[in-house]
C-alpha cells in the first residue's frame, strides 16, 4: 500500500460514499417523520437508473403503466375513503382527481416524448419525475391506513412493499442489467488518481442535495412541518398540519433522492433490477451509524461505510460485504450502552 | 363414508388411467426470477419450443422457478418426486440450486439433467448428469489458447460464488500442467457498484493475463474496471460470459477479449469438421426464430440438448420399462450411461458410469469479441 493506491481507494470510497450518504439521509427522513424503516428504498434506484436506461432504447418503460396502475388504485383509495367519512359523491371524486392528476401528466409526457430520440437531460428528468411521483403513491397504498400502527408492523409492511417491487422490476426491466452513458466525459489525470467527469457530479450533486435538504427544513414552510411532525406527530397535527400530506411529501422526497442516486450511479456499474436492496441497505447502514435520527451523522456514516469498503475489498475482497455488514455490530452496542433506555418512539 | 368411497374409487379409476397413458413426465425447475433469472430465463424459452413427443411417448413437462434460492430448488424437486411423480428432472441452471437438486435425486433416485456445471463430491452425482462442459473441459480450453499466446502469470477475478470457486479450482489444476500460475485472486459479487479495489490490486500485481469469471451482463462491469486501470494484457471470460450483453454493455472496452464458449455461440463460423456444427446451427435457427436474430445463448443451447440425450436414451429406457415407474427411472439412467458418443449442440457427449460430465477436452471453442460480434479464434 503507497500513497497512490490508497488516494485511489480514498476516491473510489467517498464516490460510493456520496451515493450512500443521499441514501441514508432518505431513510432518516422517512423514519424520522413516519416512523417507517424504509427497505425498498434502493429499489428507487434501481428504478430510476432503468427507467433511464429504456428510454435510452426509445421505449416507453414499464414504470410508466405501473405509475398509472398505482394512481389509479390510490385514487379509488381517496374516493372509497372520502365517501365513507362524507357520503359526498362529488368531493371524493374531487379527492380522487387529485391523486390522479400529477401522475397522470407525468405518465403522458413520459409515454409522449420517450420515441422522440430527446436528449439525455431530458430523458434523465423524465426518469426522475416518473419514480418521484411513486413516493407518495406507495405511501398512500402501502402506509398511509397503517400511519398509526407500531414502527415493526410497518417495517413488515416494508418487507412486503420491497419484494413487491423486486418483482415487478424483474417484470418491467428484465433479468439482464443496463448501464447508462455518462453524462459526463471528462478524464482529469491528477498524479495516480484520474477523476472522472461522472465522479465529479457524483460528489458536487450529493454536496448540493445535501445543502437544498438542510435550507429546506431551515427556510421552508413545508421543512418545518416535516420537522415538527419528525418531533411530535399529535402535536403536529393539533398545530395543523396534516399528517398524511406530511408523510406523503416525505416519500415524495424519498423518491426522488432514490432515482437520483440512480441517475449518479447509473454510468459507473452495471445495475440489475435487484441491485438497488443492496445499495440501499449500505445507506441504511449509514442511518444506522447516525441512530436514524441524524443528517450530519448519516452523512458521516455513509463516508465510513464507502471507504471502508473500498478499503476491504483491496485487502480482502471475498470477505468486503461481511467486513461493511459487521461494522454495525460495534456501533450498536456503543449506542445502546451510551444512549440510555428510551421507551419514547421517535 | 359412501361419498368417501366413491371418491376413492373414482381417484383410483383417474390414477389408473393416467398411469395406462404412460406419458413421461418430465419436470423442469430452473431461476426465472433471482440473480441467475438471466440464465433461467433463456433456458425456460427453449424449453417452450420442445417437441410433443420424445421416442414415441407424449411428454408432459412442468416448469417451475427457483428464484435461485437453493431451498426452493430442493423444495421444488421434492415436490417433482413425490407429487408428480417426474421420470427426469432438469435443472437448474444456477450451479447452488443444482447442488441442492442432485440431494433431492440421489434420495429419490430419479435421474437429474442438471444445465449448470454442478461440482459434487464422488458418489454423490450417482444420478446427476451434466450438460454444460464441466469448468475443467474449459479451462483446459482457456489455458491451451493462453499457452499459445505466450501467457505466464494469469490475474484471478471472480464471483464469490460456487461458480468463481469452482472455476478457480479447475483454472488452477490446468495451469499448473502448462506451467501457467495465478499470481492474484480477488473476489466480487454480481451487486456490487465498484470492483475499482480489486482492479487495483490485480492490476498492481502485472499478471500477463486477467482471467475475470463472472455471468451474464454480471461480467461487463468488472472487465471495464480492469480496463479502466489500464491493463494492457489480454483479458479472457468465461463460458458464462458468452451472452451478447457482454457487448451491450461493455462496448469498445470488450473488444479484443478472449471468451471460452461452446460451439453453440457462433456455429457457423465453426469448420465443417467439427461434430456438432450442424446441430447447433439448426438451434440457432430455431430458436432465433421464435426469439430475434442474435437472441440464442449457451443456456437456451443446455436446454436444447436435453431433447437430444432424451431422444437417444428413452427408447433404450422404454424396453425396459414403463414411464412413471422406478424402473424406468433406473433404466434411464443405465441409458444415459450406456448410450455412447452423442452429438450435441454443446460438443460430443460420452456419459459413462463413472462420468457424467462426459465431453472431450476439445469441445470448448475461444471467440473473440471483435466489432462487437463473436469471432472463432
Amino acid at each position: 500500500m503507497d500513497f497512490s493506491i490508497a488516494s485511489i481507494l480514498m476516491l473510489d470510497g467517498v464516490t460510493n460514499g456520496a451515493v450512500y450518504a443521499l441514501l441514508g439521509l432518505a431513510t432518516v427522513l422517512v423514519f424520522t417523520v413516519t416512523r417507517v424503516i424504509f427497505i425498498p428504498q434502493g429499489e428507487f434506484v434501481a428504478y430510476g437508473a432503468l427507467t433511464l436506461a429504456i428510454l435510452q432504447t426509445g421505449k416507453v418503460p414499464g414504470t410508466v403503466w405501473l405509475l398509472l396502475i398505482m394512481a389509479a388504485l390510490a385514487a379509488a383509495m381517496d374516493a372509497v375513503e372520502v365517501w365513507l367519512r362524507q357520503r359526498d359523491t362529488l368531493r371524493s371524486l374531487t379527492a380522487a382527481g387529485k391523486t390522479l392528476a400529477l401522475p397522470v401528466v407525468v405518465a403522458g409526457v413520459t409515454a409522449w416524448l420517450a420515441p422522440m430520440q430527446t436528449p439525455l437531460l431530458v430523458q434523465a428528468a423524465l426518469a426522475v419525475a416518473v419514480v418521484t411521483a411513486f413516493g407518495p403513491l406507495v405511501y398512500r397504498v402501502a402506509y398511509q391506513s397503517l400511519a398509526d400502527a407500531s414502527p415493526l408492523v410497518l417495517l413488515i409492511v416494508s418487507v412486503g412493499v420491497h419484494f413487491a417491487m423486486t418483482g415487478l422490476g424483474l417484470l418491467f426491466f428484465g433479468a439482464e442489467g443496463f448501464r447508462n452513458p455518462a453524462f459526463w466525459d471528462l478524464r482529469l489525470g491528477l498524479g495516480p488518481i484520474s477523476l472522472t467527469g461522472q465522479t465529479l457530479i457524483i460528489v458536487f450533486a450529493s454536496a448540493a442535495l445535501i445543502v437544498l435538504l438542510w435550507l429546506f427544513f431551515e427556510r421552508s414552510l413545508y421543512g418545518k412541518a416535516l420537522r415538527a411532525t419528525a418531533v411530535n406527530r399529535l402535536g403536529a397535527r393539533l398545530m395543523g398540519i396534516s399528517s398524511p400530506a406530511a408523510g406523503q411529501l416525505t416519500f415524495a422526497m424519498a423518491a426522488f433522492i432514490g432515482a437520483l442516486s440512480g441517475l449518479l450511479i447509473g454510468p459507473t456499474t452495471t445495475v440489475f433490477y435487484d441491485s438497488g436492496f443492496l445499495i440501499g441497505l449500505k445507506g441504511f447502514v449509514a442511518a444506522v451509524v447516525a441512530g436514524l435520527s441524524s443528517y450530519p451523522g448519516a452523512l458521516v456514516g455513509a463516508m465510513f461505510v464507502g471507504v471502508v469498503e473500498a478499503f476491504g475489498s483491496f485487502y480482502a475482497s471475498a470477505f468486503k460485504e461481511v467486513i461493511v455488514f459487521t461494522i454495525i455490530l460495534p456501533v450498536l452496542l456503543w449506542r445502546s450502552l451510551h444512549g440510555g433506555h428510551s421507551d419514547e418512539e421517535h | 363414508m359412501k361419498l368417501f368411497k366413491k371418491t376413492l374409487a373414482a381417484t383410483a379409476i383417474t390414477l389408473l388411467a393416467a398411469s395406462a397413458q404412460a406419458d413421461i413426465t418430465i419436470g423442469v425447475v430452473v431461476p426465472l426470477t433471482g440473480p441467475a433469472s438471466g440464465l433461467g430465463i433463456p433456458a425456460a424459452n427453449q424449453v417452450k419450443l420442445w417437441p410433443q413427443t420424445i421416442g414415441g411417448e407424449k411428454i408432459k413437462v412442468t416448469v417451475l422457478d427457483d428464484a435461485t434460492d437453493p431451498t426452493n430448488g430442493s423444495k421444488i424437486a421434492k415436490r417433482f418426486v413425490t407429487e408428480d411423480k417426474v421420470d427426469v428432472i432438469v435443472g437448474s441452471v444456477a450451479t447452488p440450486v443444482g447442488v441442492a437438486i442432485a440431494d433431492v435425486a440421489m434420495e429419490s433416485q430419479t435421474p437429474q439433467v442438471a444445465l449448470t456445471p454442478v461440482g459434487l463430491p464422488p458418489g454423490k452425482d450417482a444420478w446427476t448428469f451434466r450438460l454444460p462442459q464441466g469448468n475443467d473441459v474449459m479451462a483446459h480450453a482457456l489455458v491451451n489458447h493462453m499457452k499459445k499466446q505466450g501467457v505466464k502469470t494469469v490475474g484471478f477475478l471472480g464471483y464469490t460464488d460456487a461458480y468463481g470457486e469452482q472455476w478457480l479450482k479447475a483454472f488452477t489444476a490446468e495451469g499448473e500442467k502448462a506451467g501457467i500460475k495465478i499470481i492474484a485472486a480477488e473476489r466480487f459479487a454480481r451487486s456490487d457498484t465498484s470492483v475499482t479495489a480489486q482492479a487495483l490490486k490485480l492490476v498492481a500485481a502485472n499478471p500477463d493475463a486477467m482471467l475475470i469469471v463472472a455471468s451474464g451482463s454480471g461480467a461487463a462491469m468488472p472487465h471495464k474496471a480492469v480496463v479502466e486501470r489500464n491493463f494492457k494484457g489480454k483479458i479472457y471470460q468465461t463460458h458464462a460470459a458468452a451472452t451478447k450483453d457482454l457487448m451491450r454493455i461493455g462496448g469498445k472496452d470488450v473488444e479484443g477479449s478472449y471468451v471460452v464458449s461452446g460451439p453453440v455461440i457462433a456455429p457457423d463460423q465453426l469448420p465443417d469438421s467439427n461434430a456438432s456444427k450442424k446441430v447447433a446451427q439448426d438451434f440457432v435457427a430455431k430458436y432465433d426464430k421464435v426469439y430475434g436474430a442474435g437472441a440464442h445463448n449457451q443456456f437456451a443451447g443446455h436446454a436444447y440438448d436435453v431433447v437430444l440425450v432424451l431422444e437417444k436414451a428413452v427408447p433404450m429406457a422404454l424396453k425396459k420399462a414403463k414411464p412413471g415407474t422406478p424402473e424406468f427411472r433406473a433404466a434411464l439412467k443405465d441409458a444415459f450411461e450406456t448410450m455412447g458418443r452423442t452429438v450435441v449442440a454443446h460438443g460430443v457427449l460420452n456419459w459413462t458410469k463413472d462420468d457424467h460430465w462426459g465431453y472431450t477436452n476439445d469441445t470448448g471453442v475461444m471467440v473473440k469479441v471483435v466489432n462487437g460480434d463473436w469471432k472463432v479464434d
